[in-house]
């Protein structure tokens, strides 16, 4: 978590303030207060979110590197992801299937996602080869 | 370049460090064995994740008849006629060869559960924790005539994606403009609860297209649609208006093979092409287990383990498991995960995760090109003990192509993850 307090502290997340829009830039403010709080709080464990990561492999695929499609999370900002996954959680961003499932995320969860995926490596994905049915 | 320790232990077997007694225990002294049967999406993915969270610290073996895995989602859109069971069907190379995992290629006989054996055909696997991903099997005894192979030629349930998908899909192919295709939806639960509202989304699909005076009936054992009721009922009426007519509280309880001809309680109905999905329960390898305690059916588990209530060290995942979670390929992968993880801790002495969580996202196609979904959040709650439904879960405002690309997008990622 002191990675992620380091990152949620850093310029970046500064400098996206100033390209955002006014509802997003309080939004954002608010999020970072709670999650300090929650960084000296609560701890989630590493197997926890691995399993729960994995989780999202049926349409991201393995470790976040998705076959294509949809997204690759593999290695992605997590500042960006967390900013992503609120944006459907608030609907301010649309979507057809994801803000279902970052509604039914708590914040504390989405927070380590973004930061499992983050350190995760970019990689090909590998396809299984189709074959001929056996009759 | 940093170097972590599990790259430190690949390099250092392949060069003369393995020579050193710590490293070479380090490699090789196994945690224990599990040994999984089933090589379906849970199973599957149970094997890998096994192998890929205890660093290769546990051996996994898989017993695994078949030497090909055949997707079921996405198999009615053979049906449909846009997509080959070819396309849906896979070797098991890459999983066995990328993950270390050994493969049986046996049947299983019968189970030890207190000496911990797992008896096969051609011999015997001994079992620290063993992990059962059987499937589902029809209770023929409801529909004996349609036990044997003849019956199911005639009249296929193609609800395991295979021959039988194609068999029925070439009846379609044969049947005439003006016939009548009949399909028979067992009461829940059942394996994949949209699957049979979307097969019938695609025969019409097909049917419309190239024989538009044929006639879909829709013989429901439920009360009402079982899944995304609202959506189905408006596509059948704006998509294939006319075409399908639906039967609620109708369970079929004999069929004439020959005659093609099912009877409800109520009525007599012929078709052309006839498809009964039976009654369904925990596969036969959970029967053989004694591990099918709930009706003699489903199996009841530990939500952190997905542990037997009945037998220790037994597992069970996917369809077989008795629980308020849809029977699909997402919850099986995501059962095996957190059954993998609670297996990874446990013989390491360490305690489960006590509050997983996981993701449920289902496609159903009512179209070629047109898809739709149910997505949940499920978390464990530790006062009833059970997986439930978190905020935010539901289903589509409308089909759309858009979430067709994303349905394919899931079968094309769930089978990378699942399969290398």
């Amino acid at each position: 978590m002191d990675q992620f307090k380091q990152m949620i502290n850093c310029k970046n997340v500064h400098k996206f303030y100033r390209l955002t829009h006014r509802y997003l830039l309080v939004f954002v403010g608010f999020f970072v207060f709670s999650l300090n709080v929650y960084a000296d709080e609560v701890q989630i464990s590493s197997s926890h979110i691995q399993t729960l990561a994995a989780s999202c492999a049926a349409c991201h695929g393995s470790q976040g590197n998705s076959v294509g499609g949809t997204s690759v999370l593999a290695g992605l900002d997590a500042s960006h992801l967390v900013l992503q996954m609120m944006s459907f959680r608030n609907g301010s961003r649309s979507s057809t299937v994801m803000h279902r499932h970052a509604k039914g995320l708590t914040v504390e969860e989405i927070n380590a996602l973004a930061v499992y995926f983050s350190e995760q490596k970019r990689v090909s994905a590998l396809i299984p080869p189709s074959q001929l049915l056996e009759q | 370049m940093a170097i972590d320790r599990r790259d430190f232990l690949k390099i250092a077997a392949t060069t003369a460090l393995i020579s050193f007694p710590m490293i070479s225990k380090a490699i090789t002294q196994s945690k224990g064995r599990i040994v999984v049967i089933g090589g379906g999406y849970a199973g599957a993915t149970a094997a890998k994740y096994l192998r890929s969270w205890s660093n290769g610290s546990l051996d996994v073996i898989m017993v695994e008849p078949r030497t090909q895995f055949v997707s079921c989602p996405l198999s009615n859109l053979v049906l449909g006629g846009t997509k080959n069971i070819n396309e849906l069907t896979f070797g098991y190379d890459m999983l066995k060869s990328n993950h270390g995992i050994q493969w049986v290629s046996d049947e299983v006989v019968a189970i030890d559960t207190s000496d911990r054996v797992v008896k096969m055909k051609r011999g015997e696997l001994a079992y620290d924790r063993l992990i059962i991903a059987p499937g589902i099997d029809f209770m023929y005894e409801q529909l004996p005539v349609l036990q044997s192979e003849e019956a199911q030629l005639a009249v296929p349930h193609a609800w395991k994606a295979g021959v039988q998908t194609v068999n029925l899909r070439k009846q379609l192919e044969s049947m005439k403009d003006g016939g009548v295709f009949v399909i028979s939806i067992p009461k829940a639960p059942y394996r994949c609860p949209p699957g049979p509202y979307e097969r019938v989304s695609q025969v019409a699909f097909y049917l419309k297209n190239h024989k538009p005076n044929s006639k879909i009936i829709v013989l429901d054992a439920n009360a009402e649609i079982i899944s995304k009721k609202g959506l189905f009922t408006k596509v059948w009426a704006e998509m294939y208006a006319g075409m399908i007519d639906y039967r609620p509280n109708s369970s079929v309880v004999d069929v004439d093979v020959v005659a093609k001809t099912v009877k409800t309680e109520f009525e007599s109905v012929r078709a052309d092409v006839l498809n009964v999905i039976p009654p369904q329960r925990a596969g036969k390898i959970a029967q053989i287990a004694g591990v099918a305690n709930v009706d003699k059916r489903w199996c009841e588990v530990d939500f952190l383990t997905y542990e037997s209530k009945i037998i220790p060290n037994v597992h069970l995942i996917g369809d077989s498991v008795s629980a308020a979670l849809p029977k699909s390929a997402h919850m099986a992968t995501s059962q095996a995960r957190v059954c993998a993880n609670a297996i990874v801790a446990l013989m390491s002495n360490q305690l489960p995760d006590s509050a997983p969580v996981f993701a449920n996202t289902c496609y159903s196609y009512v179209s070629d090109k047109m898809a739709m979904h149910v997505a949940n959040v499920y978390r464990y709650d530790p006062n009833k003990k059970i997986m439930v439904s978190a905020e935010g879960g539901g289903v589509s405002e409308k089909p759309s192509e858009l979430e067709g690309n994303y349905a394919q997008a899931w079968a094309k990622n769930i089978w990378s993850d699942v399969l290398t």
